[in-house]
């Protein structure tokens, strides 16, 4: 009993910290491990010429955000509210905002 | 031994409320004694003590205690002396609530970073020189009063001090427990402690094993009684 | 040795102290494990999906023209393939064929893909896995789709994506050009868009600008900011982001002005005690720096923990119903994590110094009463 809860907190302490480290062991080996299906994505990009992740099917500038033009998204106003909670999510490419002519 | 010289203690100094608790106190404790502050409230004996035991500065004036002048120490060193020499009983024990009695025996030695066993060990012994260690794992509030006295006592002996002082400790105490905590001041006394007692309790003052007996009233020193034995 | 002493004692006295008043001490680490449970778990996602992105978008086409008509993406005329093959530094047009397709049976989008050969003929289609768990289709199933004009057109299954290739791949439909032309009305003569491949990679913001200038109703996109799209998600600025955001920022200082608005009697009486026993300012101080490691740190390693699990074990089962929105079609997919030393490191210091310091600084005061405050409570 000496100092038992002390100890304790330390005990839960390094356990936790353990459980963190193997963390990151776990990311890593799933890193080497998700070779062959990030190939295979790759592929499938470069075959279909793809140039965007399915996410959000809601809408159309959700599903392909880098192809979306500046009006789709404020279609009704530019101050208006989101529709689609998943706008809310993805504001609209910073290559909307750039000036068109430079 | 203590030595006080021309101990002046004001409080709320240059207010409307300023009031002067001890006002020129010079006196000298001797160490191995059992030494009583006589006087009813206000007399400035509960203030004499803990300007005594470091618990507080006096407003003017000097304080020795083993040969150290303890006045103009800073903050840190007083409390470092504190620590070591003294050990305080209070009049309301000041015991901390929903800890075991174990612990709050410990307490004052914890920031002085020893072993826990070793602390644990000396509260243990403590605690069974008074006969209470059967509530070692209690908790405060389910113990009687005398049996909070004695922790209390236990609390103010675990850094082994010099000095142990006891503010008005018979005051929430009936008779048979006043006389019990007077024979465990007498058995401290036999083990060379210095004892200081603050009470206006006749069962105190006149108390056999009591060398001497300082009476005080509205802050000063009013007659230096030696009671013989 | 006497230093960390002192820290084991006095952290055991911390302990029993917040032992004493168990359930509301529960309580503060249970929601505080949350916070830093729902901030973990979108760090996490977003590192992760943004990872995903940048290594599986990386073979994009290196530049698409897209048509604008009054500030909409139109269909691109075949004939701007000429003005662009023209251009210096171009290696190879074509022409992207690509489309949504509203399904009213069963409300979800799909998208119709073009590829440059198609296997499969007119009259069979290959599609994503989420496509096939939304109508509940086979391989070998026909399916019927409505046409531009009305009509339907049967198409079979031949193909359907693995369930690995999800998120890139859930909701296409991969078509021949006969058919997606009479199912979209897209006339010959005409593209979605047209892509580009160029010789040399650094010649491509002058090809882009020689675009523009060429074909001035276009935009061309280009590969690196199709990859810096995701780079937004879950951008602080995006609403629910913001929204989740506040709501921790509200709860700090829910917990903050707890201890902010000073001690409770009882603690500043306690802490006369231990000062009238022996205890230095600084003594107190540390029970109190103590108390807010504890619980935070606690906290913390609660939260990073039981985030790692929901995002990647559970596939962020918790913020699905946010991430689904309105679609119909949802991919299911598992995110490969991508952890790192500085979110974590970041986590730690935004969750545990505040805290602590919020612990710390307003029992300051009651720290540095004189020992014998004791005397006369």
């Amino acid at each position: 009993m000496s100092g038992r809860k002390a100890k304790g907190f330390f005990l839960f302490a390094a356990i936790s910290m353990f459980l963190i480290s193997l963390m990151f062991v776990h990311a890593s080996f799933k890193e080497k491990n998700s070779m062959p299906s990030l190939e295979e994505k790759r592929k499938i990009v470069k075959e279909l010429e793809l140039t965007d992740l399915c996410l959000f099917t809601d809408a159309r500038y959700t599903r392909h955000p880098s192809m979306a033009d500046l009006n789709t998204p404020f279609q009704d106003h530019p101050m208006s509210l989101e529709h689609f909670p998943s706008g809310a999510i993805m504001p609209p490419s910073s290559h909307l905002m750039k000036n068109e002519m430079d | 031994m203590i030595e006080l010289i021309n101990i002046r203690k004001v409080f709320n100094m240059r207010r409307p409320n300023e009031f002067v608790a001890i006002d020129s106190v010079s006196l000298l404790v001797e160490s191995h004694k059992i030494t009583v502050f006589k006087g009813p409230s206000g007399s400035g004996k509960t203030t004499l003590l803990s300007l005594i035991g470091c618990l507080a500065r006096p407003t003017s004036g000097r304080i020795i205690v083993s040969g150290n002048e303890i006045t103009s120490l800073p903050e840190r060193f007083l409390t470092e002396i504190r620590r070591k020499i003294f050990g305080f009983v209070f009049q309301q024990f000041y015991l901390i609530k929903g800890i075991t009695v174990l612990e709050n025996v410990m307490l004052p030695a914890y920031p002085l970073g020893g072993k826990y066993s070793s602390l644990k060990e000396k509260a243990d012994s403590l605690l069974a020189l008074f006969n209470i260690s059967h509530k070692t794992s209690s908790r405060i509030e389910w113990l009687s009063g005398g049996e909070a006295q004695r922790v209390s006592i236990a609390r103010a002996l675990v850094n082994d001090p010099l000095v142990v002082i006891a503010d008005e400790p018979t005051a929430y105490l009936d008779t048979k427990l006043s006389l019990e905590f007077m024979e465990i001041a007498g058995r401290l006394k036999k083990v060379g402690k210095t004892i200081l007692i603050a009470s206006h309790d006749p069962l105190v003052y006149e108390s056999d094993i009591v060398d001497r007996v300082v009476e005080m009233r509205d802050g000063k020193i009013i007659t230096r009684e030696k009671s013989c034995l | 040795m006497r230093w960390i002493n002192r820290q084991r004692n006095i952290l055991d006295f911390t302990l029993s102290s917040l032992l004493r008043r168990k359930g509301k001490n529960v309580a503060l680490l249970a929601v505080y494990t949350f916070i830093v449970f729902i901030l973990a778990s979108v760090v996490f996602l977003t590192s992760s999906l943004k990872k995903e992105a940048c290594l599986v978008l990386q073979d994009s086409p290196e530049i698409i023209v897209q048509r604008t008509v009054a500030g909409r993406h139109d269909l691109i005329p075949i004939s701007y393939m000429l003005v662009l093959k023209e251009i210096r530094g171009v290696q190879s047009v074509r022409e992207r064929l690509w489309g949504y397709y509203y399904d009213p049976a069963t409300g979800a989008n799909y998208t119709f893909v073009v590829p440059k050969d198609h296997q499969y003929g007119d009259g069979g289609v290959a599609i994503g896995n989420g496509v096939a768990r939304t109508i509940r289709a086979d391989r070998g199933d026909i399916v019927p789709f409505r046409t531009h004009d009305g009509s339907y057109m049967s198409l079979e299954i031949k193909e359907i994506f693995s369930s690995e290739s999800e998120i890139i791949s859930s909701d296409l439909i991969v078509i021949s050009e006969e058919d997606f032309r009479e199912i979209a009305g897209i006339p010959k003569g005409y593209a979605t868009d047209l892509t580009l491949y160029i010789r040399n990679a650094r010649e491509l913001p002058t090809i882009a600008d020689k675009i523009k200038r060429a074909l001035p109703d276009t935009r061309p996109i280009i590969r690196d900011e199709i990859l810096r799209t995701y780079d937004t998600v879950f951008d602080w600025r995006g609403g629910i982001v913001m929204a989740i955001l506040s709501g921790a920022i509200m709860s700090f200082i829910i917990f903050a002005w707890d201890k902010a608005t000073g001690l409770s009697s009882d603690e500043k009486r306690e802490i006369g005690i231990l000062k009238g026993i022996g205890w230095e300012t600084s003594d107190v101080i540390l029970m109190k720096f103590w108390e807010g490691v504890v619980l935070s740190f606690s906290s913390f390693l609660l939260g990073i923990i039981l985030a790692y699990i929901h995002v990647f074990f559970t596939s962020f089962a918790l913020f699905e119903p946010v991430l689904k929105g309105w679609s119909i079609l949802y991919p299911e997919f598992k995110l490969i994590p991508s952890l790192d030393v500085y979110q974590i490191a970041t986590l730690f210091f935004l969750t545990v110094v505040p805290y602590t310091i919020a612990t710390i600084v307003p029992s300051w005061r009651a720290a540095t009463v004189d020992p014998d405050t004791i005397m006369r409570m």
